[in-house]
């Protein structure tokens, strides 16, 4: 064989395999498996229950290692007052972690706020954490890919590969994510990942006294969590950013994002 | 027990627990020194690709800086990073949905263009030292040294016929064209990982990375024009000191004249990037308060109450207006667009701040603002990496670069040869 000839019939096969190649590569198995995974995990918050007792807050840190006096939460709940002039106030004092034991709102440097209970149209608490969002901002800016979204839905960090470079903690509308004080790393909440894994529901979800959050699986038709989230009228928080959050809620007011 | 940014953060009403000012005065100085960078390259490439023949003195003189301070656009990146020993990841794994993970691609392919074009526009001399060293007598150590480093520096290319040296021309002409798109790339990326930031009302903005560029072309020539005014001045004194016909001898009235020259020119294309980069950034401005998104009400109160001294009065009035005035003024001096370029300087830094600290400054829940306090005093780590220590050790490292750099590759080569 020439040496043309040979070039000639290895274009030949090379272009001719490509399109059959390139057809293994659309039925990559991952793929097909993410298509229809039989988990994916979504949370509900009823701010209708929560009395803002803190108990969550405080069954997380302890769960995953938040140092108690560092004032950073995974979770943490807020405290809405509405008068009746429309006025807006909100606080969340060391996260609620003691609860909200004090009439006068935490305005931080701004002072302690008391308003006038015969001014006050509404009042609320509104538990907050990770939303484990479809579409995450923070996964999509990591630099070295040391945060990523898992196939069942929450997204978790690598503690080992993180540089600690902040973009996730800015990209994140929600306020969701800090730096761990003791490892210096990006931290957040990972709906207790590794308790889910083990059978058990999370932390908070274990921890509060009124059932004011559940866990559960979107791809279960009966779980009481995809009951909710498809013929309740629920609402996500600042969908307008095109997140895609997944965690849920019950009872949310125009005042709150 | 301190989280990071906590130190230096006063929270005022109601903000997310989570949030503080995390990027912080090292975020400023990183688009500030990358600006730097691409400025001074655009212009040198002003007299490499659009053959502005008047600019030759100081466009030599650019290319050497920007090489100088290139290196250090990388250094407060890696001096806000809390795992400072794991910032080659970028490098190693880059996950390419992030805007950061182009840094190490972009800043290579930069780093490499201005490198190859140096070596092209210094070749004929590194040939002619070294040819010049090894024909010496009686060669000390220093010498043999530097014969070494100059025959490296040649990469075995010796030849420096008429013709070698004109190829060496076309080659310039070509890396420095290549190099402006790359160099606004370069900074205009930097940009793109503020404006791509949709968590962040004040940032997010397509405009962003042209803002960013034009910005940073004004202070790349503000830069270089103050420096090279510097160094012209110290040129004046040696010449000053040295009798004719001595070694390194040159003539004071020449290099007045080449000053004036130069200067004069230099800050006419200041002031065209100047009207460039304040009419994008007004525009950004009056688009924001027209449109008034959910956003603006806490967007006003940061810029128009809470930091209008530092946006209307250091970063407008001091850092715009009034060198825009100083340079337009009739019978511009030397000394007046120096100092014009100081404040030019100045008010681009505000700029990056009013940006990165000012994106900052209030909550994402818009109930509520956060102040940054500048950490004066360091009292631990983080404070002496983001703070005085830190901010030295970056705005030094280009002026030691280039008194280094400058010992192989003379940026005022060409009059010595005129005068020879």
């Amino acid at each position: 064989m020439e040496r043309r000839d040979f070039i000639k019939s290895a274009i030949v096969v090379v272009a001719g395999a490509a399109v059959p190649m390139s057809a293994l590569e659309l039925m990559n198995p991952k793929d097909v498996l993410a298509a229809n995974p039989n988990l994916k995990w979504a949370f509900l918050v009823d701010t209708t229950k929560c009395v803002g007792c803190g108990m969550c807050v405080k069954a997380c840190k302890t769960e995953n290692d938040i140092p108690w006096t560092a004032n950073v939460s995974r979770t943490w709940v807020e405290r809405y007052v509405v008068t009746k002039e429309g006025k807006v106030w909100a606080d969340c004092p060391k996260q609620a972690r003691d609860g909200f034991t004090s009439p006068l709102l935490d305005e931080n440097a701004a002072g302690k706020i008391s308003v006038d209970p015969n001014d006050i149209a509404k009042g609320f608490f509104v538990p907050k954490l990770c939303n484990q969002c479809d579409n995450p901002p923070c996964a999509q800016v990591c630099p070295v890919g040391a945060t990523y979204k898992t196939p069942d839905g929450p997204i978790l960090v690598d503690r080992t590969w993180c540089i600690g470079c902040g973009y996730c903690i800015q990209s994140c509308p929600y306020g969701a994510r800090f730096f761990h004080p003791i490892y210096h790393v990006a931290d957040k909440c990972t709906w207790c990942y590794h308790r889910l894994h083990h059978g058990m529901k999370t932390a908070c979800v274990g921890a509060c006294p009124f059932g004011a959050r559940q866990i559960g699986n979107l791809r279960d038709p009966n779980d009481p969590v995809t009951l909710a989230v498809l013929d309740g009228r629920i609402g996500v928080l600042k969908s307008y950013f095109g997140t895609k959050p997944q965690a849920f809620y019950i009872g949310l007011s125009k005042e709150v994002d | 027990m301190l989280v990071h940014g906590e130190i230096w953060t006063t929270k005022e009403y109601f903000v997310y627990p989570n949030e503080y000012v995390t990027w912080a005065i090292q975020i400023v100085m990183y688009p500030y020194m990358t600006g730097l960078v691409a400025g001074a390259f655009v212009l040198s490439s002003l007299y490499h690709v659009f053959g502005v023949k008047q600019l030759k003195d100081i466009a030599r003189f650019a290319l050497v800086f920007s090489f100088a301070l290139l290196p250090v656009a990388m250094m407060p990146l890696m001096l806000h990073l809390q795992q400072p020993f794991r910032g080659i990841e970028v490098m190693m794994t880059p996950h390419f949905t992030s805007a950061i993970a182009a840094f190490g691609i972009v800043f290579s392919t930069y780093a490499t263009i201005v490198a190859t074009e140096i070596w092209f526009v210094y070749r004929k001399y590194f040939v002619e030292t070294a040819t010049a060293l090894k024909n010496k007598p009686d060669k000390g150590m220093i010498d043999s040294i530097r014969q070494l480093i100059f025959s490296a520096l040649t990469l075995g290319a010796w030849d420096i016929s008429h013709e070698a040296l004109e190829k060496d021309h076309k080659a310039i002409s070509i890396m420095a064209g290549i190099g402006i798109p790359v160099a606004c790339f370069l900074h205009g990326y930097a940009g793109f990982i503020f404006g791509s930031v949709k968590a962040n009302a004040l940032w997010m903005t397509p405009l962003m990375p042209v803002i960013f560029i034009m910005s940073a072309v004004v202070s790349g020539i503000a830069l270089c024009l103050l420096v090279y005014t510097v160094v012209m001045e110290m040129r004046k004194r040696m010449a000053k000191l040295k009798k004719p016909g001595s070694y390194g001898y040159q003539d004071l009235k020449h290099i007045r004249g080449v000053e004036d020259h130069e200067v004069k020119l230099t800050a006419k294309f200041l002031m065209i990037f100047m009207i460039l980069a304040i009419t994008l950034e007004l525009l950004d401005l009056v688009f924001r308060g027209y449109t008034a998104m959910k956003s603006w009400d806490a967007l006003r109160a940061v810029i128009y109450q809470r930091d209008a001294f530092k946006v209307f009065v250091l970063q407008y009035t001091i850092g715009n207006v009034l060198p825009f005035i100083m340079l337009l003024w009739p019978r511009i001096t030397v000394k007046r667009a120096a100092i014009a370029s100081v404040f030019v300087l100045f008010g681009v830094f505000m700029m990056r701040w009013n940006v990165v600290i000012g994106g900052q400054a209030f909550s994402s829940t818009f109930h509520g603002f956060m102040e940054y306090h500048f950490p004066w005093v360091p009292v631990n780590a983080e404070t002496f990496k983001e703070g005085w220590p830190g901010v030295l050790m970056v705005a030094v490292t280009p002026f030691i670069l280039f008194f280094i750099l400058n010992k192989f590759v003379p940026v005022f080569l060409v009059e010595k040869e005129k005068e020879v």
